[in-house]
């Protein structure tokens, strides 16, 4: 089963996302300024309003500084020498439909297991695919349309629902929220936006595919999600990226919106190219996602499987607002080689009877490092509020690390706060007890794993999760083996 | 189907095992008694692979595919591949994982090693039920994690459970009985003797006549400081009982 020779992940990083598509493109030159950000927006025939929003973003940027207070190391970055637009070249009049999409295009997400065309693509989920800059394609539109889901690229959402956009867009993270998600305003190119309407369950799951492909080229994407009143849906995103010697940035902003009875479940498995054996490359992956439970009894689930990138700093969070709303964050974490992850979340209660769920495992191994970094704050307001935390590390080797930074903030006395934290390493007892069953060493590392991780995989919807699973084991292969 | 022939084996730079013999034919089973730290425990681990401990010297022979064969630099998996399985005096546990998939994902593994195709969910799930009258579990068992927050016994149990699926051709009970009360005793002990057949062999390694009872063995060793000092039937085991290590040894 596990055999070393034939198993393809063997071979040298086994990075199987890394290749590279030549396609022809049209780019901005490298660096940042309110030229830079007009070109864009003309390219993306922006509404006067949209551009207005990302000058000022930007003219806030220039103030800030990067925040340190992660302790992640990187050298540091240079953002004049980041191209912020590359998109693949359109035909004239541009492709009418998936089909007459650039056939590179098509055999590079088929070649990432996303099949595009019609005939082929994945049925029971709705994708939208963004190729560096811009999303390429969207997929399951009429049946969408039939009740009245609006699922497209942030840009086309810009022209049709301007209203929409105008109204929730930097609602939950203001541009002046932080570094990035302040350059991300400024310069973001392309992401997902969907709108559930009133009392609608979306049919099928709904997906978005990031790829970076271009060289030198920073991924900026906005993803807005508005969820009306008593209505659900099911989104999952994935991400990757070619194999290069470079960093290359990452700095998405993510934005949830569930109004009254609303109910968002936002999964993501990230793997992003990590950087070589000896860490060099690699995506930075400065991601700013957060939800904003506004509706009462709304719910925000966050999902995440962070296998990839050479270094993440990330921190799904719910602003719990309505009464008896509830927010979730379950996390897995894999760091190898030389990988950096600051990860975690932040609850920040203000309704009353608030309810909060953060399950993490951090998983280090090799000279890696890994840390979760929540904060659970009780505001005033927020009588009867209740918080559940569970952060779990697991070190495999002697050589990694991890930190458990757990921040709790509490201005109400009825608020009940539980929090509990383990530090394990997997002992050579387990693993002997597991070969003493016929198990070999891959097998019983990646079953221990998956035991540890298993509270958080079995949110994840199955065919997310059995990919997850084989990730991780094949991550794992990598670095035990 | 084992020969141990002069072994010697040290863990941390002490040596454990002074050169010990012992043989072990199919339908056989086996006690190995004495005081403790006598190399027990040790001797158990060694066979199955443990790797905190390094063989210096001897041969563990073990008959694989109707040869013997030295088994001392094969891994753990390998050899319980082969058919040696070692109950734990203190099973693992392994949270997160259930009971069934365990025992599934463990059974194939020896299957497939056998050139055997693997079992459908619903094969191993029948295939288990069987198992299961063998000995009794909770009701829950199978979905639980692998003994985490078993009782002594429930750990114990579950051992026996592990080896009547995986019938293995040696079985080695590392102080099986050490911590049970009577009743599981005697559960788990009759479980033993159902597994039993005159095709594998059992060596049981105890501080105590009582597990004796349940279980009657054909052979007695005492072990002491590293080698097998004496070797006699059942009655060997009285004489012990009576006397003590200390009696018998002087």
């Amino acid at each position: 089963m596990d055999n070393k020779k034939t198993s393809p992940l063997q071979d040298d990083y086994n990075y199987k996302y890394g290749f590279e598509t030549n396609i022809e493109v049209d780019a901005v030159q490298k660096g940042l300024n309110e030229e830079i950000i007009r070109l864009i927006s003309s390219k993306k025939e922006e509404p006067e309003w949209m551009l207005e929003y990302r000058l000022k973003a930007f003219r806030h940027w220039q103030t800030m500084v990067e925040p340190k207070w992660s302790g992640l190391k990187y050298p540091e970055i240079n953002f004049q020498d980041i191209r912020y637009y590359s998109a693949p070249k359109k035909k004239a009049d541009g492709p009418k439909s998936l089909d007459e999409l650039d056939p590179e295009l098509i055999k590079t997400f088929e070649k990432l297991g996303i099949p595009l065309t019609e005939q082929k693509r994945i049925s029971g989920v709705a994708m939208d695919v963004v190729f560096d800059s811009v999303s390429v394609a969207t997929t399951h539109k009429e049946e969408l349309d039939k009740v009245g889901v609006v699922f497209c690229s942030i840009s086309e959402a810009i022209k049709t629902h301007p209203e929409l956009v105008k109204k929730y867009l930097g609602s939950v993270v203001p541009y002046a929220d932080n570094f990035y998600a302040a350059l991300n305003a400024a310069v973001f190119t392309d992401g997902s936006f969907c709108y559930i309407p009133k009392g609608v369950r979306c049919p099928i799951d709904l997906s978005t595919y990031f790829r970076i492909n271009a060289k030198d080229t920073g991924q900026f994407e906005r993803t807005l999600l508005v969820a009306d009143e008593g209505s659900f849906v099911n989104y999952l995103e994935g991400c990757t990226a070619p194999q290069r010697d470079e960093n290359q940035l990452h700095a998405a902003v993510v934005e949830l919106i569930a109004l009254e009875n609303a109910e968002i479940k936002y999964s993501t498995v990230q793997n992003w190219y990590t950087g070589d054996k000896e860490g060099r490359g690699g995506i930075y992956n400065f991601v700013t996602k957060r939800g904003k439970c506004a509706g009462k009894r709304s719910k925000i689930s966050w999902t995440q499987v962070e296998s990839g990138s050479a270094i993440t700093w990330k921190y799904p969070s719910v602003i719990l607002l309505g009464d008896e709303s509830e927010g979730s964050f379950y996390s897995v974490a894999l760091t190898h080689d030389y990988m950096q992850a600051d990860t975690g979340t932040k609850m920040i209660h203000i309704g009353k009877n608030t309810k909060s769920t953060i399950i993490s495992k951090g998983i280090s191994t090799d000279k890696s490092s890994n840390a979760y970094r929540g904060q659970v704050k009780i505001m005033p307001s927020a009588q009867n509020a209740r918080n559940y935390s569970q952060c779990d590390s697991m070190l495999v080797g002697a050589q990694s690390s991890a930190h458990t930074y757990p921040y709790i903030d509490v201005k109400n006395k009825t608020a009940h706060i539980e929090h509990e934290a383990t530090t394990s390493r997997i002992s050579e007892d387990q693993i002997f007890y597991l070969q003493s069953r016929g198990l070999n060493m891959e097998k019983s590392i990646s079953m221990l794993v998956n035991g540890f991780c298993k509270d958080v995989f079995k949110q994840l919807p199955l065919e997310f999760s059995v990919e997850a699973v084989k990730l991780i084991e094949m991550k794992l292969e990598n670095s035990v083996g | 189907m084992l020969e141990i022939k002069n072994l010697k084996a040290e863990v941390d730079g002490k040596e454990i095992l002074k050169g010990l013999n012992l043989k072990v034919n199919p339908g056989e089973v086996h006690a190995i008694m004495g005081p403790n730290g006598s190399g027990k425990s040790s001797l158990s681990k060694v066979i199955s692979g443990h790797p905190s401990y390094t063989v210096t010297d001897g041969e563990i022979l073990f008959d694989v595919n109707f040869e013997p064969k030295n088994i001392i630099h094969m891994e753990p998996d390998e050899r319980a591949k082969e058919g040696i399985f070692l109950a734990f005096q203190y099973p693992v546990e392994v949270p997160g994982v259930s009971n069934f998939n365990f025992l599934m994902t463990s059974f194939n593994s020896v299957l497939e090693h056998q050139g055997s195709e693997p079992l459908t969910e619903d094969e191993f799930r029948n295939y288990l039920k069987k198992k299961m009258e063998i000995i009794s579990l909770r009701p829950d068992f199978l979905e639980r994690g692998v003994n985490s927050g078993f009782s002594g016994g429930e750990k114990k149990k579950n051992e026996i459970l592990q080896m009547a699926v995986l019938a293995p051709r040696l079985s080695i009970l590392d102080e099986t009985d050490s911590g049970l009360d009577i009743d599981a005793l005697k559960v788990v002990s009759e479980g033993v003797n159902k597994i039993r057949s005159k095709n594998n062999a059992i060596v049981l390694i105890t501080h105590y006549q009582r597990l004796l009872d349940y279980i009657k063995p054909d052979f007695i060793h005492v072990l002491y400081q590293g080698r097998i000092v004496k070797t006699g039937g059942p009655e060997l085991a009285l004489e012990l009982e009576k006397n003590g290590y200390d009696g018998f040894l002087q």
